[in-house]
């Protein structure tokens, strides 16, 4: 019969323990980030696809067109072409896509590339209504990125 | 306005128009407030896109619930599926009838009008009973099943703590039961140890009942999402489930109400002055505040451990409670004369 009312009070008890602790967390303050309207900085070594680095000055790509990245891509994601303007030194970059749909982000482009000009972009906002909307056009993003 | 009111079919419009509007508005409302609640207890924000403070989620969510289709599934019971949703809801409006809001705030001032709340609070059961019958959908008939079950061994303790309380007013007009309660808060039911020593406890015992009766956490084994998908209601869509949802936030209400106006002083207010419908909200929406306290803190308990807790805790002290009141009158009575 005692451990009847033993068990009543303990059990009472924690019941109004619990809801102490519930009021409590109920005036603290919010920890969740509302996301649409704001988001935190992505890690410094989050992997998102592959983007051309602009140099800082003139904003055109760092790229020299050596193929490095094509040649050491496992799954044939990257092509891209370039033409030796007339007068210029060295080729320009005339076209860089890149199929992500095929991108396990390996990173092989990144290490390969002698010149350092292209590296993971922070990008992660990629939902897309077709297969087409991943088949990233680098050089477009460069430029828009630049304006 | 008080003439207006003495007019019978005014009167009747009147109350009927605001009642229903009373209940439409709470169920919004209070799931508005839910949100919030729960939203703050777990560190969040809740609603907040749609107007201040997301106060527009509401009318939005009623939008969206009234524009949906009503879909009428094969194999239902197609009579027993469209009349179980209003089996709830219309006897939660019928009981506000009775619930004095103010002194000269209520519908009707019946001398039974406690009787008549806890008799349509039984069809309640009935259209859970219906809606899960006649869903013909497994999870929805073990829910009906779970339900009546539940209300049945609550429905006990619920009202061997009323008849203590009866024994005590004499009365079972809800206003007159108010009344008695008129002059600073030590004179409402809840402190009136003289009547009884155990009245705190009694009034505890009120609120696990009327959660256990109107099916909220952690009583929710009717709807419990995790085992039977949505219980009851797992096969209604748009305004049946709609209006399956204003009957239980309505029911939540007048469970609040119950429980002021026989415990909390109902709306006279705890400094003897000032008494008016204001102090009757302030402390039902306070109890509801409660409630949703409670629903945000403890998980769901199982079958055994609900029925353990009404047959073997509350109905044994709800008994005593009968005793200790029916012993403390006659005591007080023959001390103090009668």
């Amino acid at each position: 019969m005692s451990g009847y009312f033993c068990e009543l009070y303990s059990g009472t008890k924690s019941l109004f323990v619990g809801l102490g602790i519930t009021f409590r967390y109920m005036l603290k303050p919010v920890v969740t980030l509302q996301y649409p309207h704001e988001s935190l900085p992505m890690s410094a070594r989050f992997r998102g696809h592959i983007e051309l680095i602009g140099d800082e000055e003139t904003g055109a790509p760092k790229c020299v067109v050596c193929g490095m990245c094509q040649k050491g891509c496992p799954s044939n994601c990257i092509s891209l072409a370039g033409e030796k303007p007339e007068g210029g030194k060295g080729k320009v970059l005339t076209s860089y896509i890149l199929d992500f749909t095929k991108c396990s982000l390996c990173g092989q482009c990144v290490e390969s590339c002698k010149f350092g000009a292209i590296r993971f972009s922070k990008d992660y906002n990629l939902a897309g209504p077709r297969k087409e909307a991943y088949i990233f056009d680098l050089l477009k993003r460069l430029e828009e990125k630049g304006r | 306005m008080m003439e207006l009111l003495e007019m019978e079919p005014l009167r009747l419009l009147i109350f009927l128009g605001g009642l229903i509007a009373f209940a439409a508005l709470n169920a919004a409302y209070l799931v508005w407030l839910e949100r919030k609640v729960a939203a703050h207890i777990q560190c969040r924000i809740g609603p907040k896109e749609v107007g201040p403070f997301g106060l527009l989620q509401p009318l939005v969510d009623g939008i969206k619930l009234m524009s949906k289709q009503l879909l009428v599934p094969n194999g239902v019971d197609p009579y027993l599926f469209k009349v179980a949703p209003l089996l709830v809801l219309v006897p939660a409006v019928m009981s506000f009838v009775v619930i004095p809001f103010g002194e000269n705030l209520a519908a009707r001032n019946i001398d039974l009008g406690l009787l008549m709340i806890f008799a349509f609070a039984s069809v309640n059961v009935l259209g859970l009973l219906l809606g899960g019958w006649g869903s013909g959908n497994k999870y929805a008939v073990i829910s009906a099943a779970r339900a009546v079950s539940q209300n049945v061994a609550y429905e006990i303790p619920m009202l061997i703590t009323v008849i203590s309380l009866v024994m005590v007013t004499h009365t079972m007009n809800l206003n007159e039961i108010v009344k008695q309660q008129e002059g600073m808060f030590w004179n409402w039911y809840i402190f009136r140890l003289t009547a009884s020593p155990l009245m705190p406890v009694a009034f505890l015992i009120f609120f696990i009942c009327s959660l256990a009766e109107t099916n909220r956490a952690p009583f929710d084994l009717g709807e419990a999402e995790s085992e039977l998908i949505a219980g009851y209601h797992t096969e209604y869509s748009g305004m049946g489930f709609g209006v399956f949802f204003m009957g239980e936030y309505a029911n939540m209400v007048i469970g609040a109400s119950l429980a002021t106006v026989l415990f909390l002083g109902g709306w006279q207010s705890p400094f003897g002055i000032g008494s008016g419908w204001w102090w009757f909200l302030l402390k039902v929406y306070a109890l509801i505040f409660c409630v949703m306290w409670v629903r945000w803190t403890y998980p769901r308990t199982t079958l055994w451990g609900l029925l353990n807790l009404s047959w073997k805790v509350l109905i044994p002290i709800s008994l005593f409670n009968l005793l200790l009141t029916g012993a403390t009158i006659k005591v007080v009575s023959y001390l103090f004369g009668a």
